[in-house]
């Protein structure tokens, strides 16, 4: 709530509201709801059904009865379409609605006054059909990845202003190793070269405890095994590996931001530096870079769609695998691109929301 | 132990050098329990530096200081004990701007001294009550003002039962109608007994409260006197040329 000025300003408030009014219709973001429009648009398209021809109203029984029998064949084959006799039929509604699904291919039946409209997904509605299966992964590796992520970085970011020669040291290795490595490169790096040697490593560790009679715990060492873990695993580790670099520096960065007398003040109350760092620097510091951290989390989103290349089906790798086989280019990566705008833009306007919080709470 | 019981705290041959700069060229000092030393001096003389030296903000090039009979070193268990027993107060407050005054006084209660939630509460209180602003307990430090915030930043010192307070210039980042508000509080203290090393050119104060005076200047004490002996009857040019400086308005 501003509160208004005791002395009115007659002529400068008119001048003001001139300003703000142009300078809102400067400021207004149009290119934002041109992405939201097309976003819609590409949706509507989807999640149209493509009327195809007509059947005559005698086959209501026959879909009642379940079966696909040859007239039924037949009028579908007089539309070019191939329907397979053990096409599944579910009746939605007795004598009105029906659903036929012929493998990856779903027709709809209606019931109109003096035929049956026979209607499908469309092309682009069949592609998001197909390419939305992998949606849970590209999800999940994202959010699990982001996870790891943040604890790496933490723990880097700490590390990058150890005053310990070793743990800095240590931490500055791993940020300019990461950051000096391109992303796909490092995704194979770590999932196929990275990974198998660590668990070689570990199992070899485990050997050596078995041998000098610690059975229980070589167990555990040795229950890796390279070809137990998937590539989703290998996956998530390598965008964790990756991105904890990036926001080692976020975290550095924001705990830097905080101001000495801060820490000083912590301490001189008998704080040690890791209970500083907890209760004083870190809370301040997250809220600090909470945008930034946000920023980092789309970007991981459309990151995640490099891991494709290790054959893990998220979103991209199921819309190559629909457009190989289907050689609906257009169809697959139309659908593929809407999708990861949705999500970056959903979560943009998640991180401006919060940034919007953090602000007027300042 | 060669150090008297009376002496608090005990500063010999304090050295402390930032790169070529020279801030400490061997300070001694003993405080005695319970009396108020306030230290003046131009801007560059080494006096918060030494404050900040007595409890190891600023970690000493050379020299030895001695808390209550203990010899300050860097070992991180022993400092943290000696630390929670000296209170320091900052010229810019230093609140933490994340808490409310409350969660400010009973923080380092809790996790320092171990103190049940509600124990760490009651303590805040009754200090929240004794610099006069038991009602903003539940403020955020934005919400107070510049007063307001250095009384605050006075009780958490004083919530960790310290044997000492250090004050570092607390008024000089105040509005002058702020200044009297926590000057009070000092007072307070002084009365009361506490053991205090002030930083300060509040000259009212220091006539009023101060056992002791102290001023410096090029990282050495040039002068260690009485209120009294430094008013009416300074010894050095150095010493003159400063007070004449400072009083003539």
């Amino acid at each position: 709530m501003a509160d208004k000025p005791l002395i009115p300003t007659g002529p400068l408030e008119i001048e003001d509201g001139g300003i703000s009014f142009s300078k809102r219709l400067n400021e207004f973001p149009w290119w934002f709801v041109a992405i939201i429009l097309i976003a819609i648009w590409v949706f509507l398209i989807i999640f149209t059904k493509e009327f195809l021809f007509n059947i005559s109203s005698e086959f209501t029984n026959v879909l009642n009865a379940d079966q696909v029998t040859e007239q039924l064949q037949a009028e579908f084959a007089a539309n070019d379409i191939t329907l397979s006799s053990n096409a599944k039929i579910t009746i939605k509604d007795a004598d009105k609605k029906w659903e036929i699904e012929d493998g990856r291919t779903n027709y709809f039946i209606y019931a109109e006054d003096q035929s049956l409209e026979v209607f499908s997904w469309g092309e682009y509605g069949q592609a998001f059909d197909f390419i939305k299966i992998g949606l849970k992964v590209t999800i999940q590796t994202a959010l699990t990845a982001y996870g790891f992520a943040l604890i790496l970085g933490l723990i880097a970011g700490l590390g990058r202003l150890s005053s310990n020669m070793f743990f800095n040291n240590l931490a500055r290795l791993y940020v300019e190793l990461i950051r000096g490595i391109p992303i796909l490169v490092l995704i194979f790096f770590i999932a196929l070269v990275g990974v198998p040697a660590v668990v070689d490593g570990l199992n070899a560790f485990g050997v050596w405890l078995s041998d000098k009679g610690v059975a229980p715990l070589a167990a555990v060492f040795t229950a890796f095994n390279n070809q137990n873990i998937s590539m989703n695993a290998r996956a998530i580790v390598a965008l964790s590996v990756t991105y904890g670099a990036y926001l080692a520096e976020i975290f550095r960065a924001g705990i830097q931001s905080i101001e000495h007398g801060q820490m000083e003040a912590a301490r001189s109350l008998g704080m040690s530096y890791p209970q500083a760092m907890l209760h004083i620097i870190l809370p301040q510091a997250v809220r600090n870079v909470l945008p930034a951290l946000g920023n980092d989390f789309v970007a991981m989103v459309k990151d995640s769609s490099l891991v494709s290349v290790l054959a893990v089906r998220d979103i991209t790798q199921v819309s190559r695998l629909y457009a190989g086989s289907t050689f609906r280019f257009r169809e697959a990566y139309v659908t593929l691109a809407t999708m990861y705008l949705t999500m970056t833009v959903l979560l943009s306007l998640l991180v401006q929301a919060l940034e919007r919080r953090l602000r007027s709470n300042d | 132990m060669t150090e008297t019981k009376d002496n608090i705290i005990v500063v010999k041959d304090l050295y402390k050098f930032f790169g070529d700069v020279k801030a400490l060229n061997g300070v001694n000092l003993e405080v005695g329990r319970g009396s108020v030393v306030v230290v003046i001096g131009p801007s560059g003389s080494g006096k918060s530096t030494m404050l900040r030296c007595i409890n190891w903000l600023e970690k000493p090039t050379s020299g030895e200081i001695w808390i209550d009979g203990k010899l300050m070193t860097s070992a991180p268990k022993q400092l943290n004990e000696t630390r929670a027993e000296i209170g320091m107060v900052f010229q810019l407050f230093n609140l933490f701007p994340h808490l409310t005054a409350m969660e400010n006084v009973t923080l380092a209660q809790k996790v320092v001294r171990g103190r049940s939630k509600e124990e760490a509460k009651e303590i805040a209180m009754q200090q929240l009550e004794r610099v006069g602003i038991p009602e903003k307990a539940d403020a955020y430090p934005r919400k107070l003002s510049g007063g307001q915030q250095q009384r605050v930043a006075i009780a958490r010192s004083l919530a960790m039962n310290p044997k000492i307070m250090l004050f570092d210039e607390p008024t000089s980042a105040l509005d002058p109608e702020m200044i009297k508000e926590v000057l009070d509080v000092m007072l307070d203290l002084a009365s009361e007994g506490m053991t205090m090393v002030c930083v300060s050119h509040e000259m009212g104060f220091t006539r009023s409260a101060a056992d002791e005076i102290i001023f410096m200047d090029e990282g050495l004490i040039v002068e260690h006197t009485t209120p009294d002996g430094l008013f009416n009857n300074p010894q050095h040019d150095r010493t003159k040329l400063f007070l004449s400086q400072i009083l003539q308005h």
